[in-house]
């Protein structure tokens, strides 16, 4: 009973949360098209002409040691769209993202198998530059990470490591990083604090400045709002929406309700192997899997 | 069930509470024990003539120690010019490339059994090494030695302190393209160089009372060291060569040396905790 009345309530917030979002498309739309009022108002926008997907993945697997943790994943994440991916812990979400920059190869005895195309180039290919994919595909983490520097500098490693210019630029980069990262104004006093000095959620926006500052195309975002408290998270969430604009972003997220809020695709994990994918308002209103429903409307995981 | 009495649970507990805290004990009092008596003996040697006179024979006013102060300065300088890029390139291969390699395992486990071989043996393979071959005691010798021994303290700690750096921090700089070497030198080491700082403090207080690998190596010298090529008078073969000779006011000298060497350990180790807790506080 008292499962039902919850399981009732998240649907509600759900709901709630997609409305938000639909309503927040809409208005960009009528923004971005100057004869806005004659708009078809309560219908849906019509389908834009689909462009070719940013990421590619294809027959995806994924190994640690002996035990393999994905199995042949295929999705193709649309370009200036946000993806969200959902599932129980231990599904294989993050491990999924971790591959598109590459960064698993830190451990030894993890492999990967498959195709990820970034704009149709294979990233696990040998003669991939690692260095420039990953300016091109940054990522957050799930705990904040500020290097032990200055606010500046943590803004200016990257911009420093990938590009050369004056000083003057230079400031002016991170000036914009972190504007972009809706971190300016709390900050511009600050800049030559330690980067840890600055609380958790500022930390994590921190970082966000960090990684759009080289510039990427895609922003990888695992869990970004799991050890943040609840008021830094929704401020994260609309920088999300902001970002969205410029970056393809992917994000890896236990709260299904950030996931209808924020994003405009929902790929569904479920032990290593993408389960469903769609547009987020299918994925939580009407899913094609009875796993995928009895994972959204909070009856497991 | 019976439940069962408590009183003979807290007996136990208090009994291992006060056998551990006389071992605890113990061993502060050895240690005040040492200072005590070192004080004790030494404070009445330790004036001007004792810090800027060098050795004289006995019989002769106003001998001093201020050459093997200098020397000993010089060869624990030397020393860790050599030893700490060493132990701390060998540290980072352990920490950061050779983690789960077999041959990190085999250095780790050499590094770990240097760290136990007796400092006489290290005395005794630079003889062999480099005094023998060179028909000569000299003072780079003898840095060699002291280097040898702060080897494995520099590249244990150092492998110790990087690991403690979380792997979040190495990932995030890797996702901003950065190399790995660059993620090591820039990123991690900063994040442990408060370690580090406290890894070399603590190598340098181990290996500057070593008189073994000094005795086979660099020998001593009643002289201010103007050279490396040749014995250079140090502070630790001074007290052993003072307190074994017959004169009161050479063991005396002696005495005053210890009592140099042993606050200047003391200062070390507390100074390297100091740094610790102000960070930590950061």
């Amino acid at each position: 009973m008292l499962n039902l009345e919850r399981s009732m309530n998240n649907g509600r917030m759900i709901q709630h949360a997609i409305n938000r979002r639909r309503l927040l498309r809409m208005e960009r739309l009528m923004a971005s098209t100057p004869e806005s009022g004659q708009i078809r108002a309560a219908a849906d926008p019509p389908p834009a002409p689909k462009p070719p997907p940013k990421v590619s993945v294809r027959n995806l697997n994924f190994y640690y040691g002996g035990n393999q943790a994905l199995v042949d994943n295929s999705i193709d994440i649309a370009a200036n769209q946000v993806t969200a991916i959902i599932g129980p812990s231990g599904c294989g979400k993050s491990t999924h993202i971790r591959i598109y920059n590459r960064i698993f190869e830190l451990y030894r005895d993890q492999r990967a198998e498959g195709t990820v195309l970034l704009d149709g180039e294979n990233v696990l290919s040998p003669e991939v530059d690692v260095i420039e994919l990953r300016r091109k595909v940054g990522m957050i983490f799930q705990k904040p990470t500020p290097f032990p520097l200055s606010i500046f500098e943590n803004v200016a490693y990257g911009l420093r490591m990938h590009y050369r210019m004056s000083r003057n630029e230079l400031s002016g980069r991170v000036e914009a990083a972190l504007r972009q990262a809706a971190l300016w104004d709390e900050v511009k006093d600050l800049l030559d604090r330690p980067g840890m000095a600055l609380s958790g959620g500022q930390q994590q926006r921190l970082c966000i400045a960090r990684a759009v500052a080289v510039e990427p195309e895609v922003i990888l975002m695992d869990e970004p709002t799991a050890a943040i408290d609840p008021i830094a998270t929704s401020k994260i969430e609309d920088l999300i929406e902001e970002l969205e604009e410029k970056y393809t972003i992917v994000i890896v997220t236990h709260n299904m309700q950030q996931a209808a809020r924020i994003s405009d695709f929902t790929a569904f994990f479920y032990q290593g192997r993408i389960v469903e994918f769609g547009p987020t308002e299918m994925i939580f209103t009407k899913p094609a899997m009875k796993q995928t429903e009895d994972y959204v409307t909070g009856r497991f995981g | 069930m019976i439940h069962r009495p408590a009183a003979g649970r807290k007996l136990e507990d208090r009994l291992l509470k006060v056998i551990s805290a006389c071992a605890a004990l113990l061993g502060i009092l050895a240690l005040a024990w040492i200072l005590l008596v070192v004080i004790e003996k030494g404070a009445t040697a330790i004036n001007w003539d004792f810090f800027f006179h060098r050795t004289l024979p006995t019989g002769e006013a106003a001998g001093g120690v201020g050459n093997a102060i200098v020397g000993s300065a010089l060869l624990v300088g030397l020393a860790i010019v050599i030893g700490v890029p060493l132990g701390m390139m060998a540290g980072v291969y352990l920490a950061e490339f050779g983690r789960d390699t077999q041959f990190g395992t085999a250095v780790r486990f050499s590094a770990n059994v240097m760290m136990g071989i007796p400092s006489i043996i290290v005395g005794l393979f630079v003889y062999a090494l480099l005094v023998k071959p060179m028909h000569m005691y000299s003072g780079w010798a003898g840095a060699v030695a002291l280097a040898i021994l702060m080897l494995p303290i520099i590249a244990r700690t150092t492998e110790d302190m990087l690991q403690l750096v979380p792997n979040a921090l190495r990932e995030s700089a890797l996702a901003l393209g950065a190399p790995r070497w660059k993620v090591t030198f820039q990123v991690v080491f900063r994040a442990a160089r408060v370690g580090l700082l406290t890894g070399l403090l603590l190598a340098v207080a181990r290996v500057s009372g070593e008189t073994a690998p000094l005795l086979f190596t660099c020998l001593n010298s009643p002289y201010w060291p103007t050279s490396l090529n040749g014995p250079v008078a140090n502070l630790p073969v001074t007290i052993w060569d003072h307190a074994m000779s017959p004169y009161d006011d050479l063991v005396r000298i002696a005495w005053g040396a210890s009592l140099l060497i042993t606050v200047g350990v003391l200062v070390l180790n507390i100074s390297s905790r100091l740094i610790l807790r102000r960070s930590a506080h950061e």
